[in-house]
């Protein structure tokens, strides 16, 4: 894909204004022959998935089906029973986003409005937090939640990763607040609001825009996560969709067909989160490249 | 409230936007401690969810363990053990070559795509044809991590899909198991992290590009600059602040990448894949060497400290000499 750059000769020349109109045809086409070299593993996956074991074995990975074969999917579905782990892992990241947004707002709130004393190493501490390599944490989270009986329940993870993503989300809001307009807080202590009212009347709508995005993206990034599920969900009622793919891997029943079908499932989520949230994502990458 | 010209009679403005600079009292009212209860419930959880377990694996590091039974002190043991295994230094040296995938390369690409798309594609053709292609590049970012190596893994297998397009184009005689030599496994595993990771600088830096003054490209050009020297003159400059944010967040995700690893080769073969982070998850689950998985996680959170430390100062004194200017 380097090569999309070289050969673009764009000599503002008076002469070369021709030249130059065939020139952008070359860099889209190449760009565009980038962008479907990104897509090709979809493709190569889509191809597979709706093939049968023989049809795989007798055609190997390139050919067209010889019948739209459903059956490895069905297995998969059932085998892993996928609901379940679709509904553990929205009950994860879905529970994580709320009570992390909530804990963020809480902590920025006395962080960027509140401004209490050493707020700037409070902060630092967070961002350095968010981080950490989840190993350094990992094996004392699994050991104590073996002892106090949390190991293997999807509130484990819950209160994991509340934590982890708060500690993002608290370093981006309390920046955000710390150019709250202090003359909206001002008012409001005038008319003899509380702090908490402040915070829920004043501070709450105002950030709606930046929360959501907050909240999505604790969603998604969740929804990804890998290592400490994979430690401390082991069993098929606690998994989710990331983790119960991978423990299947190698697996016999997991013939390429199977791999493709049981992958194809795992993604359509994350692509159905992608395309409703686009947007929103777009504006919130920018929010946080910005901080 | 000091509101100079309000016609007489009207009540004081209460409209928030109206309210004058707060008098001074405010700062000292604003420093209330009634704040830290807010503060409090984060900062509990903060303390049991990370700040205890972060301090246990620093004392477990001292020790050896199996997890069962109590761990036995050893001093400095595991790390003078760690200084000796070829692991060890084998991981951190496929650590450089994650730095690579995940960050020099998609980083350079990233900036290259960015700008082709949003000043060529985008400008001289429609915005919505760059928005479609940024779509395109971006779409592995938002796939479970693991889910995509589960996919990669099939692709690479021997009688996978990649060899099976070698035989199709006529370089059959290039058919491999690309992920089980020693030899090959590095770099497809490498390529599969560019892969996975250049929809986010694409996606970052078109976003910054926005930012940017148009009257900046237009003046460029009008003075007859090419591509090449607005890229140079313009785009690089204006979005450094992103580059930074970008290499940063990205060099830590090379340090602590675990799940393409677990799902493409498990580290093999012969360690030649394995990174620092999945060699402690090994020695923790499967090895059950407590103490000596919790050394490997230590050195990996100090070497990322010290290199989140490093780029935050670094960043924010180039941003100094840039006011400065």
């Amino acid at each position: 894909m380097a090569v999309t750059t070289t050969g673009i000769p764009v000599r503002r020349t008076v002469r070369d204004r021709h030249h130059r109109g065939v020139s952008r045809w070359v860099v889209l086409a190449l760009v565009t022959a980038g962008a479907l070299v990104m897509l090709v593993p979809f493709a190569f996956m889509l191809l597979n998935a709706f093939k049968s074991p023989g049809d795989y074995s007798s055609g190997g990975p390139l050919s067209w089906p010889s019948e739209f074969y459903t059956t490895g999917l069905r297995t998969y579905w059932s085998e892993v029973n996928f609901p379940l782990k679709l509904w553990n892992s929205a009950l994860i990241a879905g529970s994580v986003a709320v009570l992390g947004v909530v804990v963020s707002l809480l902590n920025a709130y006395a962080l960027g409005i509140g401004r209490v004393r050493g707020r700037l190493w409070i902060v630092g501490v967070f961002l350095l937090a968010n981080m950490l390599p989840q190993e350094a944490l990992i094996y004392p989270l699994y050991y104590v939640a073996k002892e106090i009986g949390l190991y293997n329940t999807r509130l484990s993870v819950i209160i994991i990763f509340t934590v982890i993503q708060s500690a993002f989300g608290t370093y981006l809001l309390a920046s955000v607040l710390g150019t709250f307009p202090r003359a909206l807080l001002e008012a409001a202590a005038l008319d003899g609001a509380g702090k908490w009212t402040v915070l829920w009347r004043v501070v709450f709508p105002n950030l709606r825009p930046t929360l959501a995005v907050l909240l999505i993206f604790f969603f998604i990034w969740t929804w990804n996560e890998f290592l400490i599920p994979l430690v401390m969900l082991i069993d098929n009622q606690t998994q989710t969709i990331p983790v119960a793919l991978a423990s299947l891997q190698g697996d016999r029943l997991m013939d390429a067909p199977t791999t493709n079908a049981g992958a194809l499932i795992s993604l359509v989520p994350a692509i159905l989160f992608f395309l409703i949230f686009q947007r929103t994502l777009a504006r919130g990458i920018t929010a946080g490249a910005e901080k | 409230m000091t509101v100079p010209d309000t016609v007489a009679g009207t009540p004081p403005a209460t409209t928030p936007t109206s309210s004058p600079a707060p008098p001074p009292r405010r700062r000292r009212d604003g420093r209330d401690a009634a704040y830290w209860l807010y503060l409090l419930p984060g900062a509990v959880l903060f303390v049991l969810v990370i700040g205890v377990p972060l301090v246990g694996t620093g004392y477990l590091s001292l020790t050896r363990w199996s997890g069962v039974g109590d761990p036995t002190f050893v001093g400095w043991d595991n790390y003078r053990q760690l200084l000796d295994d070829d692991v060890f230094w084998a991981s951190f040296r496929n650590t450089l070559a994650m730095i690579v995938a995940m960050v020099v390369v998609p980083t350079l690409l990233g900036l290259l795509l960015a700008s082709v798309l949003f000043d060529v594609v985008g400008r001289r053709f429609r915005p919505r044809t760059a928005a479609a292609l940024r779509a395109a590049f971006y779409l592995p970012q938002v796939l479970p991590v693991v889910v995509a190596g589960i996919v990669w893994g099939w692709i690479l297998r021997p009688d996978g899909a990649f060899n099976s397009v070698l035989d199709a184009v006529g370089l059959g005689a290039l058919r491999h198991d690309w992920l089980g030599d020693p030899d090959t496994a590095l770099p497809a595993v490498m390529a599969v992290m560019i892969w996975v990771q250049i929809g986010y600088p694409v996606v970052v830096f078109m976003a910054a590009l926005q930012r940017v003054d148009p009257e900046l490209y237009e003046a460029a050009e009008v003075d007859g600059a090419n591509w090449l020297h607005r890229f140079r003159a313009i785009t690089l400059p204006q979005i450094r602040p992103e580059t930074f944010v970008v290499a940063l967040t990205c060099t830590i995700a090379a340090l602590k990448v675990f799940g393409p690893i677990f799902a493409l080769t498990r580290g093999g073969p012969e360690n030649a894949t394995n990174v620092p982070s999945y060699f402690a998850y090994y020695t923790f689950f499967k090895k059950l060497q407590v103490g000596y998985g919790s050394a490997i996680s230590t050195v990996l959170t100090a070497i990322i400290v010290v290199v989140a430390v490093v780029f935050i100062a670094v960043q924010a004194r180039s941003e100094r000499r840039e006011r400065g200017r």
